[in-house]
């Protein structure tokens, strides 16, 4: 086996046909005799539906048929939700068209077909819908007191509560115990915003009812689960659905779902017999594609003196929008194992109550639970260092697991197999320049500096590699976590790679070929990636929770050592040898001691002719393997944020940007470098500018990229990002995943580097996004409650909108925006 | 009426990528939409409908115009030109080789706009700064890479630009 390829910065495989625009998007596909779809939305967001007529909608040019609810209610079915948390989780149907009652503005109430998608929108104008306005519930607290009902028919806005409890569990001490017994405990509240994934690429679906078997492509990241899910939702036969997932442009837990814009797609193939084709709009795809995030964290930490935590109590309120989407109930219980993140704590209480509201559903979004409580923990890691007057790092330290203590049961269950937290923090600190950019903190601070600086930390780990599948079934998912793939030797000694991973950014047409061409021992170049369509890749679990390499590369390991062992049969035979005595090194299986041997390419040729194999072969190299992981992996970093703030207009500024990532072995350090760099900005995203806002009706405000403010070139610095390498020791390749890591650790560095820049002008905290018109007011705020402002903030005009809640009072914004 | 514009339509004659078309169009249609459905040209793709996000950018004249914001009759009498015809006899451009060499794309949805865009910008500024890079980006939105490494392949084209371009002059001295 050569290792030549592994490590190295391939350019990618990918790159050729996206930066010549010769892409396969949904969108792009154009089928003979092929319809379009518009949808009309409810533009209420609880209301029941008690007329709609579609008559001159149906009579308007180029249009073939309306369908509304009514009309599909007997074959719609219900959506799927394949994580039901507990036994008696509570849920309302979704139907993919609403029939009588909508619950979020943007919910699907009818669907024009047409022969243009110009006609079909035009059309979705001549529907006439009669709305009877129901009152709505948009606030997590609210919602828990269930006076006001997302689903009446429901009879409460609880879905469901999840807890784990270290003395029940037998993994620690009661929390309560440890609390009341804490010389310290700190009590905080803070808020996740909702947050929209935002992929580039709107969705879009094609089907195709013509021939044996339905295709349908669609802009997805799991074409596996959403095959097997419309089999199951519209009592199809599995066998006669091929799911495509051509040109993905980015998903990011966006598009991890089944949708009912796929299914009214099918279903309109179905009815008219013609391939049909649905695109949505930007805006609705902010309206109505599910969104992230939507937590309420209430929290209490109990400390010594000397900084020592003692237990961590955690109760969550997880906004689940008006409907439950393939894992929106789980995505709260991922964070559940990561509060205690790379600390050791000896008591540990976590409680979520999942609750319905009158805002689209959510769903996974990249992280999925665990930004979340990486966010918490480290915000309370600084409150804590703050209030004990402790370096942060410090303080840290003191609570961290020791490199030398590895593997480490934690407090929440899991076992960490590696993880070396002071070599990364100590990288990081120097490549931050940490005691300098202190010192001059410090400095500013004593000067009074209009600009002030803060230091931001955060350290972070995460469950990687979903996901062991008892693990899995333990906590009540549908599915298993495992991965296939199949390594294919073609006569010519080319080699094909199918794997069951559906890739839509990251790279693994590139990554896949490092590694099949380091394992057998073929050019990079000879090696064909193939993924994304069912009929192709026959089995998978596709591309979220960063999984990809960690579950689908190991089964492309284990199916390439098949097939190096199905050919060492055959090099023995050929070669009169017998198989112990063959060696296989850099493609080239040889005789012990002689110079005899044969290349992989001529034993495949010598297979596929099958003249001379030996008695009883199977006269093939080609090798499945399903690779179920025994462990998660457990990636983990220390991140370093020099926040500049302007105290006189709240402008804050990222001034450095500091990441030393622990991923275990990597295979393209290139494509790595990438995500982080992705990831990150995606994280200081939630910290300083998205937000999904709504009125007070519910009505989404930040309903276009003029509103939702994904950021720019121009709003970022370059980042430095460095890495150090403590192989995963559950699987063969030593690597842990690199997806969400950016995202998770992020948001807590930049939100405490703009805390540690204010707090002595009297913030304690400030809701995400800390966008300047907040910091302004938390700035007034604070000098007005004279909390440690030796100099008082002037009065000032204040900007012209009023803010609503600035800190985390346990009332999600609903009405506020920037 | 929605139904009585659709009845209205306007011939044009646009070259596009090198090549000349005469073509019966609706004035409502975008020239996006006109070099996607009737064109084909799917290499340029749309991301947003508030002409933010940038992923619909193609050169009208050689100048940057986002094809969302342009009615296909604007285009009349014009040359337009996509990510489809930017490599010239088998040779990707510079801005095309740079992307790939500094792994300025992920999922690539923004990329053909961002390429264009990056064309006129290093135009405009042959040897760009990161600051006038980022600023020059602002209208051009990526999800996945950060902007690091599309910051990194336009001054690397623009650098190659440059060389060439004084290598040429140095040639046509000689």
């Amino acid at each position: 086996m050569t290792v030549t390829e592994i490590g190295s910065p391939r350019r990618r495989k990918e790159d050729q046909r996206l930066i010549t625009g010769r892409t396969r998007y949904t969108d792009n596909i154009v089928l003979p005799g092929m319809l379009h779809l518009a949808m009309a939305r409810s533009s209420f967001a609880h209301a029941t539906t008690t007329a709609i007529d579609t008559h001159e909608a149906t009579s308007s040019p180029g249009v073939v048929a309306v369908l509304t609810g009514r009309d599909v209610a007997d074959e719609q079915g219900s959506l799927p939700c394949a994580w039901p948390i507990t036994p008696d989780q509570k849920a309302p149907p979704h139907p993919a068209i609403a029939v009588d009652h909508v619950a979020f503005a943007g919910e699907v109430v009818a669907c024009v077909i047409a022969r243009s998608a110009a006609e079909a929108r035009d059309a979705i104008e001549l529907i006439d819908i009669d709305y009877d306005e129901l009152p709505v519930v948009l606030d997590l607290e609210e919602a828990l007191t269930d006076a006001t009902l997302a689903h009446p028919d429901l009879g409460t806005n609880k879905s469901a509560t999840w807890v784990f409890d270290s003395a029940e569990a037998g993994t620690g001490d009661d929390v309560a115990q440890a609390l009341a017994a804490s010389e310290l405990v700190l009590e905080r509240t803070y808020l996740q915003q909702r947050l929209i994934p935002a992929f580039m690429e709107p969705r879009s679906t094609v089907v195709d009812p013509t021939g044996e078997q339905i295709t349908m492509w669609s802009a997805t990241q799991v074409p596996h689960l959403l095959r097997l899910m419309l089999a199951l939702t519209l009592s199809i036969p599995e066998g006669k659905v091929r799911v495509v997932a051509p040109d993905v442009g980015g998903g990011f837990g966006g598009k991890l779902q089944v949708t009912p814009e796929e299914v009214i797609t099918m279903l309109a193939a179905r009815r008219t017999g013609k391939p049909c084709k649905y695109t949505e709009t930007r805006s609705e795809s902010l309206m109505a594609a599910h969104h992230g995030r939507g937590q309420v964290q209430r929290l209490k930490l109990g400390a010594t003196r000397e900084g020592i935590v003692t237990g961590l109590s955690v109760d969550l309120l997880a906004d689940m929008g008006a409907y439950l989407g393939l894992v929106t109930p789980g995505v709260p219980i991922l964070g559940a194992f990561m509060y205690n993140s790379i600390y050791k704590f000896a008591a540990y209480r976590f409680s979520c109550t999942n609750l319905f509201t009158n805002k689209a559903w959510t769903d996974a979004y990249r992280g999925a639970g665990r930004p979340e409580a990486t966010f918490a923990i480290e915000r309370l890691m600084d409150d804590l260092a703050h209030e004990l007057d402790m370096d942060p790092v410090e303080l840290r330290r003191k609570n961290w697991i020791k490199h030398e203590e590895f593997p480490f049961s934690t407090i929440a269950g899991l076992e960490y197999d590696s993880g070396n937290y002071e070599a990364a923090t100590d990288r990081a600190l120097e490549l931050f320049g940490y005691d300098d950019l202190c010192a001059e903190r410090d400095r500013r601070r004593a000067a009074g500096d209009r600009v002030q600086l803060g230091i931001g930390v955060s350290t972070f780990t995460e469950m990687c590699g979903l996901a062991p599948s008892r693990v899995l079934g333990a906590l009540s998912y549908a599915a298993g976590g495992w991965e296939h793939a199949q390594v294919r030797v073609l006569p010519t000694g080319a080699v094909e790679v199918v794997t069951g991973v559906s890739g839509h950014g990251q790279g693994h047409e590139t990554a896949w070929s490092q590694i099949v061409a380091d394992r057998l021992g073929v050019p990079f170049d000879s090696i064909e990636v193939l993924h994304g369509d069912t009929q192709t890749s026959q089995k998978g679990l596709d591309t979220y929770g960063s999984r990809s390499l960690v579950v689908g590369g190991m089964a492309v390991v284990a199916a390439a050592d098949k097939v190096v062992e199905k050919a060492r049969t055959v090099a023995a035979h050929l070669l009169e040898a017998s198989t112990d005595d063959i060696e296989f090194a850099e493609g080239r299986f040889s005789v012990r001691g002689t110079d005899q041997g044969l290349a992989l390419g001529e034993i495949a040729f010598a297979t596929f002719s099958a003249h001379n194999l030996p008695d009883g072969f199977e006269p093939s190299l080609d090798s499945d393997a399903t690779f179920d992981p025994e462990n998660f992996s457990f990636p983990h970093g220390t991140h370093l944020a020099a926040m500049e703030v302007d105290t006189e207009t709240g402008e804050v500024t990222l001034r450095k940007y500091v990441c030393v990532d622990d991923i275990g072995n990597v295979i393209n350090p290139m494509i790595v470098d990438g995500q982080v760099h992705g990831g990150l900005v995606q994280g200081i995203a939630q910290a300083l500018f998205e937000e999904a806002v709504h009125d007070e009706s519910g009505t989404l405000v930040s309903g276009s990229f003029v509103d939702y403010l994904v950021p720019s070139a121009a709003d970022l610095p370059s980042f430095t990002t460095d890495r150090t390498v403590t192989p995963s020791t559950t699987n063969a390749l030593g690597v842990k995943g690199v997806g969400e890591a950016g995202t998770i650790a992020s948001t807590p560095a930049i939100v405490n580097g703009v805390l540690d820049a204010i707090r002595h002008l009297g913030v304690q905290d400030i809701a995400m996004p800390c966008s300047p018109h907040r910091v302004w007011k938390a700035l007034q705020d604070g000098a007005s409650k004279g909390l440690g402002a030796e100099e008082p903030v002037p009065d000032r005009v204040a900007p012209e909108q009023d803010a609503g809640p600035m800190n985390s009072s346990g009332n999600l914004p609903t009405g506020d925006f920037q | 009426m929605a139904t009585a514009q659709s009845t209205r339509t306007t011939s044009i004659t646009v070259e596009v990528d090198d090549m000349t078309y005469t073509d019966v169009v609706e004035p409502r249609m975008l020239l996006v939409q006109y070099l996607r459905e009737r064109l084909g040209k799917t290499g340029t793709l749309v991301g947003c409908d508030t002409t933010n996000c940038g992923a619909c950018t193609v050169h009208l004249d050689g100048q940057s115009v986002k094809s969302c914001t342009m009615f296909a009759v604007q285009a009349d009498g014009h040359a337009v030109t996509t990510i489809e015809g930017l490599a010239q006899g088998g040779e990707l451009h510079p801005m095309q080789k740079a992307f790939h060499e500094k792994h300025a794309l992920q999922c690539g949805f923004c990329t053909p706009g961002m390429i264009m865009q990056s064309i006129d910008l290093i135009k405009e500024h042959p040897d760009p700064d990161e600051h006038t890079v980022r600023d020059g980006l602002e209208g051009n939105l990526c999800r996945c890479t950060g902007y690091q490494n599309i910051v990194a392949a336009v001054q690397e084209a623009a650098r190659t630009t440059r060389e060439s371009a004084a290598s040429t002059t140095e040639e046509g001295a000689a």
